[in-house]
Parts: C-alpha cells; sequence; structure tokens
C-alpha cells in the first residue's frame, strides 16, 4: 500500500496515478451500475402498478392512475389465489421450520451413523431443478393415482412446498448453531438447569434469530414458487399459477399492485428484524469478549440469570 | 444408566425422524417411482401398465427432443457465463470494499428476489419489448433500427435466465472471497507483487477472446469477430486491472465459490421453462418447455418422465464429479 514512486519518473508516476484512481473508483461505480441492473424489473413492475392501460395488456405506459391500487381485488379471482398462496406459504413454513430445526441439531449436536447419508439427502433436493422435483412428486400422485392425492389439490401443493423448504431450513438454522458456543449450555447445566430447561431457556432463545431467518427464506420461496406448483395443483390456484395463466392475455394492473406490495411488505420486514436485532445486541458485550469469558467457564450473566430463572 | 444411553444414543434418530421421513417419502421415492413411470404405457384413462420393453420410450425421446435438450445445455452454460462476468466484480467489491456498507450491499444483491419470479420476467418483457422503454427512444434516435429486436429470442432467455439466477452465483464468490485473509496480498505486495501488464494482459485477452467466441456460438453470431472484440477488451481489462496478486493469489482461493456458484446456477438454468416461455419465441424451447408440456398439456407421463430423469441423471453426473473433485461442504454451506 505505501508503494513510493521516485520523482525520477514522472511519467510512470502519472500513469501509476490514473491507475489507482480506477482501482479506487471503478469499482464502485461498477457496483453501482450492477444494483441498478438488479433493482430495474422492480422498478418496472412498481412503475406499471400505476399504470393505466385501455385494455388487458399492461406492457406499455399509458398514464398515471391508482385506481388498481385503491382496488387491489378489482380481478375475479384474485383474492382467493392471494388467499390460497398466503396460507399454503404460511402452512408449509410453519411445517417445514419444525422438520428443519430438529434435523439441523441432531446433525450439529451428534455423531452418529448415516450423518453422512443425512447430508446428501438434505442437499440433493437443493440440487434438483425445481421441473424434477414437481415431476417427479406428480407421478407419484398419478401413480397412487385415488383421493386425497389424485386429482392433485390443495393438499399436494402443502406436501410439495413442505419437501422443498425443509432443505433451506436444515442449511440456514444450522451456519446459526455452527457459531453456537456450548459452553452457555454447560454453564447451564452446572448451574443445576436440565437437558429440557437448558434447551428452552439458553439455546432455542440463541439460536430463535437463525429460526426466524430459515421461516423467512422459507415463507418467501413458498409464496413465489411457480414451477413445482404448476406441478402439484391440479384445479387449485395460487397467486404465481394466476400470473401465468393471465401471462398469455395480459396481466391484470392489480398483480402489479400485490407483487409491489408484497415486495414491500418483505423489504420492511427485513429492515425491520435487522434494526430490532442490532438494538438488541447492543447492551451486550462486543462477540469476542463473550467468547473469551465462556472460554474461562467464567459465563455472561445475561445467559446465567436466564437459566437460573 | 443404561436406558439413559439408550436414549442419548437414539436422540438424534428421533430429532431427524420427520424431516428425514417426509424426504424419503415426498422427495427419494418419487425419483425411483419417476424411473418406473418412464417405462409406463397406457394413457390416464385405461391405466397404465409397466414393461420393461417400454424402454424404447427414451431413444424415441431422445431423438424427438434432442434439439431442446442442446439448447438447454447451450442457454445454460451461456448463462452461467453471463452470470460470472457480472456476479464476479461486484462480489469481490462488496468482500473487499464493502467497508460498513457489507450488509447493505448484501441486501441490495437479494433485495429484488423478494419480488415473484414471474413478475420479474414479466418486467424483463416490458423492458425488452422492441418499442418498449430501452429499444423505443435508441429507436427513434436512429441508433437502432426498425427492425432490432431482442424480446423472442435467444439473447432475451438467455439474459432473463442470467437475472433470474444471478444471486446463486454472487453470494457463494462473496463468501469465498470473503473468507481470504488479506495479509496473503500484502504479502505478496511485500514480496514485489505489481501490477501485472504481460501477464495480465495474456490472461485476459485469452479469457476474453474465448469467452464472447464461445457466447457467439451459443447465439449463432459471427464468431470470429466476436472472439476478436472480446480478446481486445480483454487484454484491456487485464492490462490494467488484474494485478499480479489477484492473479496469483485472490483468484485461486475463490476458485471454490466460483465453481460452487457455477453449479448452483447451471442446475436451475438447464430446467428453467420459464424465461423460455415469456420471453422466447417456438425456436428457444428448452427442455424443461417439453417436459412440462408433455406432463400436464398433453398427460404424456412416460415420455415426460424419461425426459426429466435423463435431466436428473444429467445434473447428478455433474453434482457427483464436482463433489469428487471438491467435496460437497462448499456447495451446501452457501446455500
Amino acid at each position: 500500500m505505501t508503494r513510493t514512486t521516485t520523482p525520477a519518473q514522472p511519467a510512470r508516476s502519472r500513469q501509476a496515478a490514473a491507475i489507482r484512481f480506477l482501482d479506487r473508483y471503478l469499482l464502485y461505480v461498477y457496483t453501482a451500475f450492477a444494483i441498478l441492473y438488479l433493482m430495474l424489473p422492480v422498478a418496472v413492475m412498481a412503475l406499471f402498478s400505476v399504470n393505466d392501460p385501455p385494455g388487458k395488456s399492461n406492457v406499455i405506459w399509458h398514464g398515471f392512475s391508482l385506481d388498481a391500487w385503491l382496488n387491489p381485488f378489482g380481478v375475479p379471482q384474485l383474492f382467493d389465489v392471494v388467499r390460497t398462496s398466503v396460507v399454503v406459504a404460511l402452512v408449509s413454513t410453519i411445517a417445514a421450520t419444525m422438520l428443519g430445526t430438529l434435523i439441523a441439531l441432531a446433525l450439529v449436536r451428534y455423531n452418529f451413523r448415516g450423518s453422512a447419508a443425512t447430508n446428501i439427502l438434505i442437499f440433493l433436493p437443493m440440487a434438483t431443478p425445481e421441473i424434477v422435483l414437481g415431476a417427479s412428486l406428480l407421478t407419484l400422485f398419478v401413480a397412487i393415482g385415488n383421493p386425497p392425492f389424485f386429482p392433485t389439490n390443495f393438499l399436494t401443493i402443502l406436501i410439495a412446498h413442505i419437501m422443498f423448504n425443509i432443505s433451506y431450513v436444515v442449511v440456514t438454522v444450522r451456519a446459526r448453531l455452527y457459531g453456537f458456543d456450548r459452553h452457555l449450555e454447560e454453564a447451564a447445566m452446572d448451574l443445576g438447569a436440565n437437558e429440557w430447561a437448558t434447551f428452552w431457556k439458553v439455546t432455542f432463545p440463541m439460536i430463535l434469530p437463525g429460526i426466524m431467518a430459515a421461516a423467512l427464506l422459507a415463507f418467501s420461496l413458498s409464496i413465489d414458487d411457480y414451477v413445482i406448483t404448476s406441478f402439484t395443483a391440479g384445479r387449485t390456484s395460487t397467486f404465481p399459477i394466476f400470473i401465468w395463466g393471465s401471462a398469455r392475455i395480459g396481466v391484470p394492473v392489480q398483480v402489479n399492485v400485490i407483487g409491489t406490495a408484497f415486495f414491500l411488505i418483505a423489504v420492511g420486514f427485513v429492515a425491520l428484524t435487522t434494526i430490532l436485532q442490532s438494538r438488541a445486541a447492543r447492551p451486550l458485550p462486543p462477540p469476542t469478549a463473550g467468547r473469551e469469558r465462556a472460554a474461562t467457564l467464567d459465563p455472561a450473566p445475561t445467559a446465567l440469570t436466564e437459566a437460573e430463572a | 444408566m443404561h436406558a439413559r444411553q439408550w436414549l442419548n444414543r437414539l436422540t438424534p434418530f428421533l430429532l431427524l425422524a420427520p424431516g428425514i421421513l417426509w424426504l424419503l417419502v415426498f422427495y427419494a421415492y418419487p425419483s425411483v417411482q419417476m424411473f418406473i413411470s418412464s417405462f409406463w404405457a397406457g394413457t390416464l384413462e385405461t391405466g397404465f401398465t409397466v414393461s420393461l420393453d417400454n424402454w424404447t420410450t427414451y431413444p424415441q425421446a431422445l431423438e424427438r427432443y434432442g434439439p431442446q435438450f442442446g439448447r438447454s445445455v447451450v442457454y445454460g452454460a451461456a448463462a452461467t457465463t453471463v452470470c460470472f462476468l457480472i456476479a464476479y466484480p461486484l462480489a469481490y467489491t462488496i468482500a473487499f470494499r464493502g467497508g460498513r456498507y457489507k450488509s447493505l450491499l448484501l441486501f441490495l444483491v437479494i433485495a429484488p428476489f423478494f419480488t415473484s419470479f414471474l413478475l420479474r420476467t414479466q418486467s424483463w418483457k416490458i423492458i425488452l419489448g422492441d418499442d418498449g422503454i430501452l429499444f423505443g427512444p435508441l429507436k427513434d434516435l436512429g441508433l437502432l433500427g426498425p427492425d432490432f429486436r431482442v424480446l423472442a429470442t435467444p439473447v432475451a432467455v438467455v439474459a432473463g435466465i442470467a437475472y433470474n439466477f444471478l444471486p446463486f452465483m454472487t453470494l457463494p464468490i462473496y463468501v469465498s472471497l470473503e473468507k481470504i485473509d488479506g495479509r496473503l496480498v500484502e504479502a505478496a505486495k511485500d514480496l514485489f507483487a505489481g501490477p501485472w501488464r504481460p501477464g495480465g494482459s495474456i490472461a485476459g485477452g485469452v479469457v476474453g477472446g474465448l469467452t464472447a467466441g464461445g457466447l457467439a456460438a451459443a447465439f449463432e453470431y459471427d464468431i470470429v469477430a466476436f472472439a476478436i472484440l472480446g480478446a481486445v477488451g480483454g487484454v484491456l481489462i487485464g492490462a490494467f486491472f488484474l494485478s499480479e496478486s489477484f492473479i496469483q493469489i485472490v483468484f485461486p482461493l475463490s476458485l471454490p465459490g466460483v465453481f460452487a456458484g457455477s453449479l448452483l446456477t447451471f442446475i436451475p438454468a438447464m430446467g428453467d421453462f420459464v424465461n423460455a416461455e415469456l420471453l422466447g419465441n417456438t425456436q428457444t424451447r428448452m427442455i424443461g418447455n417439453v417436459i412440462q408440456s408433455r406432463f400436464l398439456d398433453n398427460n404424456d407421463y412416460p415420455t415426460a418422465a424419461a425426459l426429466s430423469f435423463m435431466l436428473m441423471a444429467g445434473i447428478l453426473v455433474a453434482v457427483a464429479v464436482y463433489a469428487r473433485l471438491l467435496g460437497t461442504k462448499e456447495l451446501t454451506s452457501s446455500g
């Protein structure tokens, strides 16, 4: 960093200065453009939610109108499909978060026969293209051939969503568990808490942010899923299936309104949890200090009081 | 005491059981069923019969849908390349120059993906439209001919795929760059690693030429012209921006992230049919489009199952080769 250029080489130093300038700022300029590029489709979606198209096709700008925002469900079926999507997302998120968190706990906390095979079984659904996940489930349901699995319906959508969400929950919660300081649990047990109390009073509160992140990820994956749902939905319609169906004849402006609202809610939710977490984290000592203290078997006072309570 | 030991041994399996059972019944078994279904004959009305004689479904499907398979591989590879070119500098900036804005920048990279996949693609349809907000003004100014179009061409399909799967490339590269110890780079500079004009130019030229030529081949453009353009661009970028410490230290150390990102982008890109349907035309249909229409429009389960099985088998081979060479840690930890 502290390379010196001798004044005897003015041309070289000017060139070096130019390169240093580019080196310093070009990457920032590039990043700004890259983020603009990433945001562009979102901005277009939001812009076309206040469009005023004369017909069904909403691909050309006609003029500003808030009609769709004032009447977001003013299209037949739209309310029903959004409700179905939200219900599927909620139920599959709760189920997958419970199942996935248990798997993550088992994988990180225990050495057992078959853990390598389990890892592979967790990884494979994420490495399988969605179309294959959906298609293979459909062949299963067709092979069964009887209700409640065939014809495919609301239940089969739920089965599929829980299935593809489990792996993402495991990966997210596991990342949080790896950084977990087990001395805190040992301290709680030394102080007489049994395993059950230790889990609920120490372990669970500490991995809760990871579980929340996993649930948020699962919810957004589920509410957005089109490909797998299209194979397992039968006559049931969800919001993405509604969009796909209307893409050929023209997507109603109201769809953009709901898409924009989902986006704003998601971004607002993430921003809120980030702010709350940084608030909550502030009074605690910095992580390194905490780790050193735990390493000398002198656990942080906050964890102690919680474990005792 | 014995009972307690048993319970301790049993605990991990009790924790695993519900989730793993779900995955075995609704992920692993359906894959087997899909293989069985590819040997079906019959229709939904008459019922299906399984017979090994129906193996002919495979060669028939390959013969009939060979072009779509080929397109999936070519478009998937092209989109993965474009993703890498966009994502690497982005991940590099966030990892090394992000400073206290690191999390904000990462959030900005992921935020667009809180919008529906279909609506994002629909937005690209609006943006890339023949007289849309991007090309309309350029055509009015006379910078583009009136017949110029991107929508309903392979370029639009690849651009859409690259956009939609960009985070799968960016995040693994970011993770591997972030892990690099900055002291290594400083040590290299202390050992007189400087700007690396000749080496950087050659590396940039070769990579640029091959990349541009390959992309031109994918889109059936003039390969030589694009290869030369790419090589010139690569030489310029290489000469000015590829320092010796980057080529010798940073890039090799980020390779696990690059490989993981490429695999995680290429797999969904190859199976995608949404971009080809919304942004392409009948000549850009990929294997995903065929599988979807065989299954859902034609109820031709045997052919669709055979096609899905071949797609899955190809991907499993790719994953196995990857895992053999580099291990699975990098893939699962960046998900």
